[in-house]
């Protein structure tokens, strides 16, 4: 809930009922931490039809000015839906180390 | 001030009047009293400047209650037996969003058997939710926890949800005389709501946040001692209540016991009747729990440390369990103490059976033989063998 130092927080710090008064500090919350497998693109394959930026339900793939397609690492959750859905097959799933 | 005859659910809709809230959100019908049927009325006839909000289900009556409270309105509900079950996932939201809401619950019993009657069944399965739990015993009463409730509940320094039990019928549908204040007097005691950060698009703030195991231990223990601190505010409060007028409310009330030597203790409005029956009866006092949460273990200790023998009156079943949940809960904060009365468990009145003064009578002698004989499970008396 707060994101950056929460495990420093005490008890004693927290706001009445646990209220942030710091807004959107979601944006700071690291859900790519919870990721098993990590979404590849390969570019040369990719055709930019933008399925995997559609269908991605944490908004974690971002579209740059040159028209590519990447991933947001910080907050993909790594369910593998953009590779599923990818039509030309240029998305794979690859384990994440450690 | 002047004494008026009425329906204990129509004062309270009266004292939801005079405490001026913005915000009603209830189920309108069954199991719902004339609480909110009445604060509807005074709504529809512009006796109280109110939204009233008749929503679809008793979760969504207090999800709404939330939502208006965060926004900064002093909000009031109201339900009973089942519909408070059907809330019990917002019950937790409230007191750990600690969102000031006021809550009249006429106590009822739980299906199944369909039984719209009254018991403390429903009070049992919210214990544990953390909302500051008051019981009552008569209209007046009533009325008057509801008033201190919206102080209670809205000071700065609490900012937790009430809860004000009431059994369902046995005093829910009853008339009563009833002392109502005027409205400068309610205005002089409550002063206006003013949630600390409110939603509000100008100053945005998350609530009801998202705590993985990181946090979430800091934010249970800082909700448990926040709730244990807000007993000193309730009796702050009953004491300026006392000053304004004249009533004296205590988390533990007794009726003749000192030097008694037996005690019988319960809670709600079937120590009116205890009462009685022990004045036909001697050396017998009657010790009533009047703040359930957070619970009075010094008041109680206090109440009972003298006597041999404690009979605890329970009107509900902790099924499989250690017997009465009150009694379970007198015996765990006596636990330990050196000096301390032998406690018998006794469960009467489920789902409306009356407990009359020669039934009380009987709860008495059987208490005492039990403590005697050394008995610690519950036994259920008043039913048919």
């Amino acid at each position: 809930m707060i994101p950056k130092s929460e495990a420093e927080l005490s008890w004693r710090d927290i706001n009445a009922g646990g209220i942030v008064i710091e807004a959107g500090s979601a944006s700071q919350y690291r859900t790519g931490a919870w990721r098993s497998r990590r979404p590849v693109i390969d570019q040369e394959k990719c055709t930019r039809c933008g399925l995997c930026y559609i269908y991605c339900p944490e908004g974690s793939i971002v579209h740059d000015k040159d028209g590519h397609f990447d991933v947001d690492l910080y907050y993909c959750k790594g369910c593998g839906i953009c590779a599923e859905e990818c039509a030309p097959r240029s998305i794979r799933m690859e384990e994440e180390e450690g | 001030m002047s004494r008026v005859g009425m329906e204990v659910s129509v004062a309270i809709g009266e004292a939801v009047r005079l405490c001026d809230v913005d915000v009603v959100a209830a189920y309108p019908i069954t199991p719902q009293t004339h609480i909110v049927e009445h604060i509807a009325d005074l709504v529809a006839n512009s006796k109280l400047e109110a939204a009233f909000i008749p929503v679809e289900s008793e979760h969504s009556a207090l999800s709404s209650c939330l939502g208006a409270s965060a926004a900064g309105a002093r909000t009031f509900t109201a339900t009973a037996g089942q519909g408070l079950e059907l809330m019990h996932e917002v019950v937790y939201v409230a007191s750990s969003m600690q969102l000031p809401v006021v809550m009249a619950v006429a106590n009822r019993a739980l299906s199944s058997p369909l039984s719209v009657w009254g018991d403390h069944s429903d009070v049992m399965a919210v214990r544990d939710t953390g909302w500051i739990q008051i019981f009552t015993e008569n209209g007046q009463e009533v009325v008057d926890q509801v008033i201190c409730a919206f102080r209670i509940a809205e000071d700065q320094r609490v900012l937790l949800p009430v809860m004000i039990h009431l059994d369902g019928f046995h005093l829910s549908h009853m008339i009563e005389p009833i002392d109502l204040p005027e409205k400068e007097e309610v205005e002089g005691f409550l002063p206006p709501y003013r949630y600390p950060n409110p939603l509000d698009p100008a100053r945005p703030v998350s609530m009801g946040c998202f705590a993985p195991p990181v946090i979430y231990p800091e934010m249970k223990k800082a909700q448990e001692e926040h709730l244990r601190a807000s007993k000193a505010i309730i009796l702050e409060c009953w004491e300026e209540f006392y000053r304004s007028s004249g009533r004296r409310y205590q988390p533990v009330e007794t009726y003749h016991t000192d030097g008694a030597r037996t005690l019988l203790l319960l809670m709600g409005s079937f120590a009116e009747t205890a009462m009685a029956a022990v004045d036909e009866m001697e050396g017998i006092g009657v010790v009533r729990i009047r703040l359930w949460r957070p619970f009075p273990f010094e008041e109680l200790y206090d109440a009972v440390k003298d006597a041999d023998t404690l009979i605890v009156l329970d009107r509900a079943i902790s099924f499989g369990g250690p017997g009465g949940p009150v009694a379970s809960e007198v015996r765990a904060a006596l636990f330990g103490k050196e000096k301390r009365p032998r406690i018998a468990s006794i469960i009467s009145g489920l789902g409306g059976r009356d407990i009359s003064i020669e039934n009380f009578k009987e709860i008495i002698r059987r208490g005492v033989a039990m403590a005697n004989e050394g008995i610690e499970a519950s036994e259920i008396m008043g039913v048919r063998e």
